[in-house]
């Protein structure tokens, strides 16, 4: 028999998405596997724009909100002034594969010793449901109302096979959360992405699927069901690079 | 016996616990809605519960604890 009670690492403020959203999973995942490392005095996270960006009101350390996009930057900075602690990027699709797509690609190519989150639910959650670079060939947004057409809005961004093929990433895997199966599989590794930084090894980039029950137009539960069933098929769960295995 | 509790404050009323969950413990109120007007999740067979605590591994709002 286990019990289960909430982590230290979230504050006790009542998290402000909609109904069903896994963010607030995700959320979960990362405070307490930074619990478990032991590692919450030395933690610092970034906060993205986008539905996330109250996460500094979430986390139970400290926060710093950066400008649409520009997360990895400023975990960068943060990083290199301060080597000794720990420096998580949480950020969506929109905000790290759209706007931020150049600090993305930097980040990982430097190599920069630190972990980003990337909360893929293949839309712009946010402002209200338009077309990310990551929305499924066919899924509707307010921008492709009949469904993305790649002959008009192109395909969609596979970002860890992108950032697979440079050098310097650590650790890249892609994870999801619609069982519970999945959310076990995303702790571990956020888990291993945040001890590889601890460790001083190098870039660790862990994709989570995350549902947008709300500008998908689905109930929570069916956007879990979309989420195994479809999401997965653009974006495969996988290992893409994990260097202390040897896959490189 | 394990139990298992829902924050009725902060449950959002999404039911990813209740599909969660093997034994149907589970179930969303039809009647009972909180302050923020969700109609919250509530425990219906507390006997049934086996402690696996996968309804609080699925739930976004860590709304539930399970205690032995
Ligand atoms: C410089 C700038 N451009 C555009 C916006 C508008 N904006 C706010 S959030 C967002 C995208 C959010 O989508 P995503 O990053 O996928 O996060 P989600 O809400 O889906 O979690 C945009 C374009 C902004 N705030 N700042
Ligand atoms: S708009 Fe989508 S991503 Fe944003 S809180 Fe609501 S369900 Fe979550
Ligand atoms: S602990 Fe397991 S059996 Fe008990 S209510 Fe939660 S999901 Fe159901
Ligand atoms: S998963 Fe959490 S928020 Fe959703 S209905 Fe169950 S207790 Fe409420
Ligand atoms: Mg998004």
């Amino acid at each position: 028999m286990k019990t289960f009670t909430k982590t230290k690492m979230l504050t006790d403020a009542p998290m402000h998405y909609c109904p069903g959203c896994t963010h607030g999973i995700v959320h979960r995942l990362v405070a307490e596997s930074i619990e478990e490392l032991g590692l919450q005095e030395k933690c610092i996270g970034i906060a993205p724009v986008g539905c996330a960006v109250f996460a500094y009101d979430y986390f139970n350390c400290d926060m710093q909100e950066a400008a649409h996009g520009r997360a990895p930057a400023v975990a960068t900075g943060i990083k290199r002034c301060l080597p000794d602690r720990l420096v998580f990027v949480y950020q969506g699709d929109g905000d790290l594969a759209s706007i931020g797509m150049a600090e993305t690609v930097h980040a990982a190519a430097r190599g920069e010793n630190i972990t980003i989150i990337f909360i893929n639910n293949s839309i712009y959650g946010m402002t209200g449901g338009q077309m990310a670079p990551t929305t499924l060939i066919g899924q509707k947004a307010t921008t492709c109302q009949k469904g993305r057409d790649p002959s008009v809005n192109g395909y969609p961004i596979r970002v860890c096979e992108l950032l697979a093929t440079l050098d310097a990433p650590y650790y890249i895997e892609r994870v999801a959360t619609h069982d519970v199966k999945h959310v076990l599989a995303a702790k571990r590794a956020i888990k291993k992405a945040l001890q590889f930084q601890a460790e001083g090894r190098g870039y660790s980039f862990v994709e989570v699927l995350v549902s947008c029950p709300t500008n998908w137009h689905m109930a929570p539960v069916d956007a879990l069901r979309f989420m195994g069933e479809e999401c997965t098929k653009t974006f495969p769960l996988g290992v893409y690079r994990d260097k202390s295995e040897g896959k490189i | 016996m394990t139990s298992v509790k829902i924050n009725e404050a902060l449950c959002k009323g999404c039911g990813l616990c209740a599909n969660a969950c093997p034994k149907n413990v589970l179930s969303l109120s039809k009647h009972n809605m909180n302050a923020k007007g969700y109609f919250v999740a509530e425990v219906v067979n507390p006997q049934h519960c086996i402690g696996c605590t996968f309804c609080a591994i699925m739930c976004p709002d860590c709304a539930i604890t399970v205690s032995e």
